[in-house]
């Protein structure tokens, strides 16, 4: 399976451990990434904020290459949720409004450039693992089980919104992570901030507000017993694991809970050693977390009998 | 071309409905100058007034019209208004003509220039149509007095005793294995608090008990054939796997059965029941039913506690489904809603937090005969509640969901609070709403006396419910999340228990019912009625009748009333006898008829009879509906629709087609 | 017949709104005042006005209040307002729209949100320069402006050790293409406008 890969700025340093690992499990997944050459920054939730049709111009340099150097396939992937979502939503607001595809691409052309609205299918990278590569051939390539390691999945907000963008997964309880972890052999824990925000840019606006949001779902993860906090986006990465000492001093808490890549756990329970992973590159030390995981399943949790007098609890939609 | 014929042209105006938009006068001159047939055009403030309908009746008298077109409303509003002038006149009904210029035109378009355009064109066509068109006398045709309900809720049990009172026979069939709706499952009824059930089985065993009443419970009807007057209806009678006769209706099979099941019907998912069964103490007809997808000898094979213990020889583990054949000259559906699946909006957590309940869950806590015998616990069935958070609004206005009002959570909410009050006093009690909606009679004075009783009334569509919990007194609760809107602060309730009020939905299947009865139903699902105003009872189908929430989102009193009008509606068409039906029917020309029978096999009424001996097929005028599938589908053209000839027809759209008509080449297929 | 209206309503501050949101298709009149976007707010709770607010501010013509309000700049375009909103409305591009409209009018300054701005503006201009984001730069650039004291704090504490595991460079990295880039970025300046 062969695909457009755009990393985005973050990838090439601050989360370089999530571009590592990235590339180190899509191999054996046999997922082929070719990056966008000469790719540029997407604008992250900045660029709008200040002048739309830059903004959108921006980003349509990037879907401009994407859509040049593309074979046959015209799937684009993005492991960071902000890229995946100025991709996705460039393209779909060109293709509903003529009139801006119009500004785009005259912008476009002082470059030398043009995009057609549709030509490129931005997809996040868990997307792809999920749809594409699908739980049972990640499950054929798991050799080292995460056994015993309960993690909390993090999905953050803009890979599962908005709605209008038509997302893969459920944009308020998503499970796709959740059932991939599962398959890696850890234990998903119940996680209702799963899908919260984690404060984006408000760490440099106002951080009394960020840090409130940040520790809400350090608090809710390590309430329900997680060792370890995956993300799938460079932003929520850094926010809950860079930040985590600061909120820890601001609220007189000592919250202690590393915060890895989806694809670094994939990495190990594939059997590819942690350096490989860019594992230890996280602020807040994995090492003590990872050395729970075990060799053995862990016995099936015994379904508690409900008292005689519980009234009986209904079925969620998706076992219904 | 066909001889001169005298039209008269009328042009309503409809106040600025039409004029408006559309130069009615210039419609009006136009048509007269440039059609030859016309004889005299007039545009006119109001046709439909008596004044206008004297200007068609005197024309016809004296300028000796020989056909009428009106160029005004649809046709369903006022079709009928000019036929009747026109009769008055001395003119035969069929030989006028209506051009819609008013919903397929003026209230289409702001472009005045383009609508007089149109209208011209519509109106040019209609006259071109009367030409060609022909007298025809009505067909009169007998009512059966027996009717069909569908729906045994409190909708369709008002109709059924109405019209069973009134001597005539009426046939109920409720898919459930009792009748009583959704309302035998309520507590209270908002806003006097009657006792649900108080006021309702002596209704049901009305039913049960009539002679003029046929009560098919746990059935479904499968095939509707015919028309108003006489409908051919099949009806599916479940295996019950009980002997009806031989039942006495003494509850042992159900004490016995050993099997236990979640019962998502009656209790809506809170309690459970047995494998035989009777929904509740109450149900009519009493017999139990056996649940065969659940049944451990139907599945293993092994069992028969129920027959072991059946003091009747009541249990019949071969029953098979009967198929009923029962004719009526009346159907009115009064097939009910559903309740919204809370399950939809994960935000509210239903299904993942234990102590998030639906409204129909809560009204099954609060009933005494329901499985906490009326306790208001928490889920643990031990804990009580000391906050409790009701939700307005659940799956309802909401683009996402539904996106209309469902008329009764506001005062179903309100119930609940009061009953919270009472039964825990000491409880805090919070209504999260957008708009409070109370406009029944004593609903304003029901909402006052919650004020008075403390509930606190948050303004705002609550965002999310959640249990992770940020500050020491949300541990452990669940925390409702929320803009107080009147204050424009985002806040977060700790409470012990959620009630989500779950709107109104159509039933899951009202667009396969709808098809089955030939009638419409909207988008959203609630069946379509004749007129939003004037007719919320018809549909556009003769004969076929709605009541209750299966035409729109309706509270216990509006059902009733709906009930009882539907009800009324039948009994004037049984009291008159007969109906006269529109002369709308095939015909097939024998010189023309090929004897291929393609058409006997289409006709959906079974109308069509081949005659061996002649090689011919031949319509059954009494049984043909005019639908014109044959009409289409006579490879030799041999049959054509009356009223609706290809001469009409063609003649209609060269009408339309006035100004390009010389560069086009139509001929009749 | 109906007398024709004399003349065009007057533009109002909501049309402006309307109009410099992409497509034109804000759904802004739609609102019922419900509040949902209020209550998901993730920054909800330290806005000056909620969203909901701010709409019914703007359909009130209250232009100058609602482009000094930190409500727009306390958006973290998490999108739970436009997924949650009952009447669809594209929430998160309307608070977009509204930054830019602040700028555009420099009422921003006023708002207790002032430095926020100048994050953005900071980081568009390494991109606009290099073709790529720069953490380090626009953390010392943004901080020195607005937070002395922070970047203290960033280079002594979470910044040095975030240097020291290698996930910070110290210089920007530089696209080929740039002049291509900022060519485009002119020109798309210059088009001006929404959409």
């Amino acid at each position: 399976m062969k695909y457009g890969y755009y990393p985005g700025c973050s990838l090439e340093r601050n989360a370089y451990s999530y571009h590592q690992s990235t590339l180190a499990v899509a191999k054996p997944l046999g997922l082929e990434f070719v990056e966008v050459e000469d790719w540029n920054c997407c604008g992250a939730t900045e660029y709008f904020a200040i002048d739309a049709i830059p903004a959108y111009a921006l980003v349509g340099r990037n879907l401009a290459l994407a859509a040049q150097q593309k074979g046959d396939d015209k799937q684009l992937v993005a492991p960071c949720s902000a890229c995946f979502l100025n991709l996705k939503k460039t393209d779909h607001y060109m293709d509903e409004s003529p009139e801006l595809a119009e500004k785009v691409n005259t912008a476009l052309a002082a470059g030398e450039l043009h995009y057609e609205p549709g030509s490129v299918e931005a997809r996040h990278l868990l997307d792809v693992i999920v749809s594409d590569v699908g739980y049972d051939a990640v499950a054929e390539k798991v050799t080292k089980p995460l056994y015993n390691l309960k993690v909390a999945s993090y999905y953050g907000c803009m890979i599962v919104r908005p709605r209008a963008l038509e997302t893969f997964d459920d944009a308020e309880c998503p499970t796709s992570m959740d059932h991939l972890m599962e398959v890696l052999g850890a234990e998903a824990v119940d996680f209702s901030m799963k899908a919260h925000c984690c404060g984006g840019h408000m760490t440099q606006i106002s951080e009394p507000t960020a840090f409130d949001l940040i520790r809400s779902i350090l608090k809710n993860a390590v309430d329900n017993g997680a060792d370890t906090i995956v993300t799938l986006c460079p932003m929520c990465q850094l926010n809950l694991d860079a930040y985590q000492s600061a909120v820890n001093k601001h609220f007189g808490t000592d919250y202690n809970i590393p915060i890895l890549y989806f694809t670094q756990l994939m990495g190990l329970a594939f059997g590819i050693p942690a350096e490989e992973l860019g594992i230890g590159k996280e602020l807040v030390d994995a090492r003590s977390a990872l050395t729970k995981i075990g060799t053995e399943a862990p016995p099936k949790p015994k379904k508690k009998r409900p008292s005689k007098k519980a009234l009986p609890m209904p079925s969620l939609l998706e076992e219904a | 071309m066909t001889k001169k014929e005298k039209v008269g042209v009328y042009v309503c105006h409809c106040g600025t409905n039409i004029a408006g938009i559309v130069d009615v006068e210039d419609v009006s001159t136009w048509v007269g100058e440039n059609n030859e047939n016309v004889e005299v055009s007039r545009d006119y403030k109001f046709m439909c007034s008596s004044l206008g309908q004297e200007l068609i009746e005197k024309d016809i008298k004296e300028k000796g019209l020989t056909r009428v077109v009106v160029a005004a409303c649809s046709p369903h509003m006022h079709e009928k208004t000019f036929r009747g002038a026109c009769q008055r006149g001395g003119l035969n009904p069929f030989l006028f003509e209506m051009a819609n210029i008013r919903e397929h035109n003026s209230w289409a378009t702001n472009d005045k220039v383009a609508a007089t355009q149109k209208a011209k064109a519509l109106v040019n066509a209609a006259v071109e149509r009367t030409v060609q068109q022909t007298s025809l006398e009505p067909i009169p045709v007998e009512i059966n007095a027996n009717t069909l309900i569908v729906g045994g809720g409190i909708a369709g049990i008002t109709a059924a005793l109405e019209l069973a009172n009134g001597g005539d026979h009426v046939y109920l069939v409720e898919r459930e294995p009792s009748i009583g709706g959704h309302m035998a499952q309520l507590d209270k009824t908002f806003p006097t608090l009657d006792c649900s059930a108080c006021i309702l089985t002596p209704k049901m065993v009305d039913v049960g008990q009539h002679p003029n009443i046929t009560l098919l419970s746990y059935s479904e009807v499968e095939v509707v054939d015919g028309y108003v007057g006489n409908f051919s209806v099949t009806v599916r009678k479940k295996a019950r796997y009980v002997i009806e006769e031989d039942c006495t209706g003494c509850g042992i099979c159900e004490e016995k059965c050993p099997q236990k099941v979640v019962d998502d019907a009656f209790e809506a998912n809170l309690g459970y029941r047995k494998v035989v069964y009777r929904p509740f103490p109450q149900a009519v007809p009493n017999y139990p039913v056996i649940d065969a997808e659940n049944c451990t000898y139907f599945k293993n094979g092994k069992c028969k506690v129920c027959e072991m213990f059946c003091p009747t020889d009541a249990i019949d583990f071969k029953q098979e489904d009967e198929l009923l054949k029962i004719e009526v000259g009346n159907i009115i559906l009064a097939t009910g809603y559903d309740v919204f699946d809370a399950r939809r909006i994960k935000r509210y957590g239903y299904g993942r937090l234990p102590n998030v309940f639906t409204s129909m869950e809560f009204e099954r806590m609060v009933n005494a005969a329901g499985p906490t015998a009326g306790d208001i616990v928490l889920r643990d069935g031990v804990n009580v509640p000391k906050s409790v958070a009701i939700i307005h609004c659940v799956g309802s206005r909401d683009k996402n969901f539904n996106e209309y009002c469902s008329n009764v959570c506001c005062m179903y909410s309100l119930k609940f609070a009061h009953l919270v009050h009472e039964r825990i006093p000491a409880a805090d009690v919070y209504n999260f709403y957008i708009d409070m909606r109370a406009s029944g009679k004593e609903y304003e004075a029901f909402y006052h006396r919650l004020l008075e009783e403390g509930t606190h009334f948050i303004r705002g569509k609550v965002a999310e419910v959640t249990n992770a919990a940020n500050l020491p007194e949300e541990e452990g609760k669940l925390i409702v999340q929320t803009e107080n809107t009147l204050i424009g602060k985002q806040i977060r309730v700790p409470v012990d228990m959620v009630i989500l009020s779950a709107g109104i939905e159509s039933r899951h299947d009202a667009n396969e019912v709808a098809h089955l009865f030939g009638m419409g139903c909207g988008y959203n699902g609630f069946f379509i009625e004749r007129h939003p105003k004037l007719d919320p009872i018809a549909t556009m189908t003769e004969g076929i009748f709605i009541a209750g929430a299966c035409q729109g989102p309706k509270d216990i009193p509006s059902s009733v009333a709906q009930g009882a009008a539907a009800a009324s509606r039948v009994s004037s068409l049984i009291k008159q006898g007969t109906v006269m039906m529109e002369p709308i029917r095939a015909h097939i020309n024998e010189d023309h008829c090929s004897g291929c029978r393609i058409c006997n096999n289409l006709c959906p009424y079974n109308a069509i009879e081949y005659h061996e001996d002649k090689k011919v097929s031949e319509v059954i005028t009494a049984l043909c509906q005019g639908c014109g599938t044959c009409v289409a589908a006579c490879p030799s053209a041999a049959i054509s629709g009356a009223h609706f000839t290809n001469e009409q027809l063609l003649s209609q759209i060269d009408g339309i087609l006035w100004d390009v008509k010389s560069e086009l080449k139509m001929e009749p297929a | 017949m109906t007398a024709e209206p004399t003349s065009a309503r007057a533009l109002t501050f909501f049309d402006e709104v309307v109009a410099n949101t992409p497509g034109g298709d804000s759904r802004l009149e739609l609102c019922l005042q419900c509040g949902t976007c209020g209550g998901s707010c993730p920054s909800g709770a330290d806005m000056e006005h909620t969203p909901r607010e701010i709409f019914a501010m703007i359909d009130a013509g209250m232009k100058d209040e609602v482009l000094r309000s930190n409500a727009p700049w306390y958006c973290v375009s998490c999108y739970y307002c436009m997924t949650r909103c009952p009447q669809e409305i594209h929430i998160t591009d309307i608070m977009y729209t509204l930054k830019r409209m602040a700028i555009r009018e420099g009422l921003y300054k006023k708002s207790s949100a002032s430095d926020a701005p100048g994050f953005s503006e900071t980081f568009i201009s390494f991109v606009e320069n290099n073709g790529r984001s720069f953490e380090l730069g626009l953390a010392a650039v943004h901080h020195l402006r607005y937070h002395p004291i922070n970047a203290v704090k960033m280079a002594t504490g979470m910044g040095l050790e975030m240097i020291l595991k290698g996930r910070m460079a110290i210089v920007p990295t530089k696209i080929k293409g740039i002049k291509q880039l900022q060519s485009i970025l002119n020109k798309a300046k210059e088009l001006g406008g929404a959409a």
